[in-house]
């Protein structure tokens, strides 16, 4: 496998910035480049259920943050000046009128291919495609999508699937061709798009779905977490309700990878982070997903498990968190990596904590605390 | 109109109270709930869509009275004079 030297990720000149979206508004962690001091400012939309907030890295200015209420419904916040000020999107994400169907929450967003600058997507629950071609100030459906006469079979019924709903999330764009699109559901499973979205197909051969009578379906799968090996957009990794998986294309067929995580810890979890520069490393998060599922660490011990190899070996890495009765979990997007070498590797947990890692994982310590249940973290 | 407005939409009007003009299309059609909702949005843009989901139906925490008379009915008329007043309904923690 080569290794580029290309960052993934912006690099910003004089510091190191992370978003945390949370269940009460958006925070954000800002260090130097020495990652050593650790400022939290906010809170920004306080009270609001930020599911995501994402910086442009095409511009190194534009911000977007997915956020509800209890009371009200979903919109999209949009800054032009990284963080300072917001405004609301004039047309969020919202389902054909007559559709019958409503978005309860705008839950992903992805920026668009670096040569359609105003572009970019978004996931929802219930499950929906959205993109904006004017920096998120207005949203339409992705029709190829949200009206494929498949759609209802390969997703099924809007009040199918996860708690707090199903969800449309890791949308990849191919950083070699704007119209190759992946999505993925976790009613539904990983899909493809060659032609900007206006047609699908599912993408899911060798992912195993035990939770389904047909552990060998074409579609109704549950991808946790998606994402494009460091470089190297032919290899996506993927963190699967039923274990973890790869995949190389042209090749149609998944690979499991996460048959050698230790049979204590098991292989599943929801968040998943790539390496900045190296497509053979990745890191997932595991949680305890047995029984009645609770979401925990396993036995309240958390730890990353990282692996050098593409999947094939895993090793523990919890150098500096807690040894016990540590409960928390981390959601899918709320882990995530700096571009700096070596890279940064940070996390927040269900319990409102931000850990940190400046040396790839190696050792960790905790960067905030006391904050809401965190959603997201993003570099920001 | 007269339109009492709960905290949760107080970011965009920046008042518990507010006062909007509603176009009357005819003496014998007097403005609606929803001529209402929509004159909101034009002077407050983006409140709507925070009450009405993209199906025209009200949300499920939201209600609005018309006095003392709730309604869930965009089309219900509004007499000269009346105030509406929108409800947040807390819930949850």
């Amino acid at each position: 496998m080569p290794r580029t030297k290309k960052p993934a990720r912006p690099v910003t000149a004089k510091r190191v910035r992370l978003l945390l979206a949370t269940r009460k508004g958006l925070w954000t962690l800002t260090s130097d480049l020495a990652r050593s001091a650790w400022k939290l400012a906010g809170p920004q939309f306080l009270g609001h259920v930020v599911h995501h907030a994402v910086a442009d890295p095409r511009d190194a200015r534009t911000m977007l943050a997915a956020a509800r209420t209890g009371h009200l419904g979903p919109t999209v916040f949009r800054s032009l000046d990284a963080g300072k000020t917001w405004k609301e999107a004039a047309k969020p994400p919202g389902f054909a009128e007559g559709s019958g169907r409503v978005v309860d929450h705008t839950f992903w967003l992805t920026p668009g291919h670096p040569s359609e600058p105003g572009t970019w997507y978004a996931g929802t629950s219930p499950q929906g495609l959205f993109r904006s071609v004017d920096g998120g100030t207005t949203w339409e459906g992705v029709a190829g999508f949200n009206q494929h006469p498949k759609r209802k079979a390969w997703c099924g019924g809007d009040q199918d699937g996860t708690p707090d709903g199903a969800k449309l999330h890791s949308i990849l764009v191919d950083p070699r061709d704007p119209k190759h699109l992946y999505i993925s559901m976790s009613s539904g499973g990983t899909f493809e798009s060659t032609d900007a979205g206006a047609d699908w197909r599912p993408l899911n051969a060798g992912v195993r779905a035990d939770f389904q009578p047909d552990p060998n379906l074409e579609f109704g799968h549950d991808p946790h977490c998606v994402r494009f090996a460091a470089g190297h957009p032919d290899r996506l990794y993927q963190q699967n309700h039923c274990g973890i998986f790869r995949i190389d294309r042209p090749n149609d067929r998944w690979q499991e990878i996460g048959d050698t995580m230790p049979k204590s810890v098991g292989y599943v979890g929801f968040p998943m982070v790539v390496h900045p520069r190296d497509p053979e490393t990745l890191w997932v998060f595991p949680m305890d997903g047995t029984s009645v599922w609770p979401r925990t660490s396993p036995g309240g011990r958390p730890g990353v498990y990282r692996s050098r190899d593409g999947g094939r070996s895993w090793k523990r890495q919890d150098q500096g968190l807690p040894k016990a009765q540590a409960w928390w979990t981390v959601k899918r997007q709320a882990m995530t990596a700096d571009a700096r070498d070596p890279a940064g590797l940070y996390f927040g947990t269900t319990s409102g904590e931000v850990w940190g890692s400046r040396d790839e994982g190696r050792t960790f310590r905790c960067l905030a605390r006391h904050l809401p249940h965190i959603y997201a973290v993003e570099p920001g | 109109m007269r339109v009492r407005v709960p905290t949760p939409l107080q970011s965009y009007t920046g008042e518990a109270e507010v006062f909007v003009a509603v176009p009357v299309l005819a003496p014998e059609l007097p403005p609606t709930m929803g001529g209402v909702l929509a004159a909101l949005d034009g002077s407050y843009p983006g409140m709507r869509f925070r009450m009405i989901d993209e199906q025209g139906r009200v949300r499920p925490h939201i209600k609005l009275f018309i006095d003392q008379a709730l309604t869930r009915d965009l089309r219900t008329p509004i007499p000269s004079g009346a105030t509406v007043m929108i409800v947040a309904a807390l819930s949850g923690g």
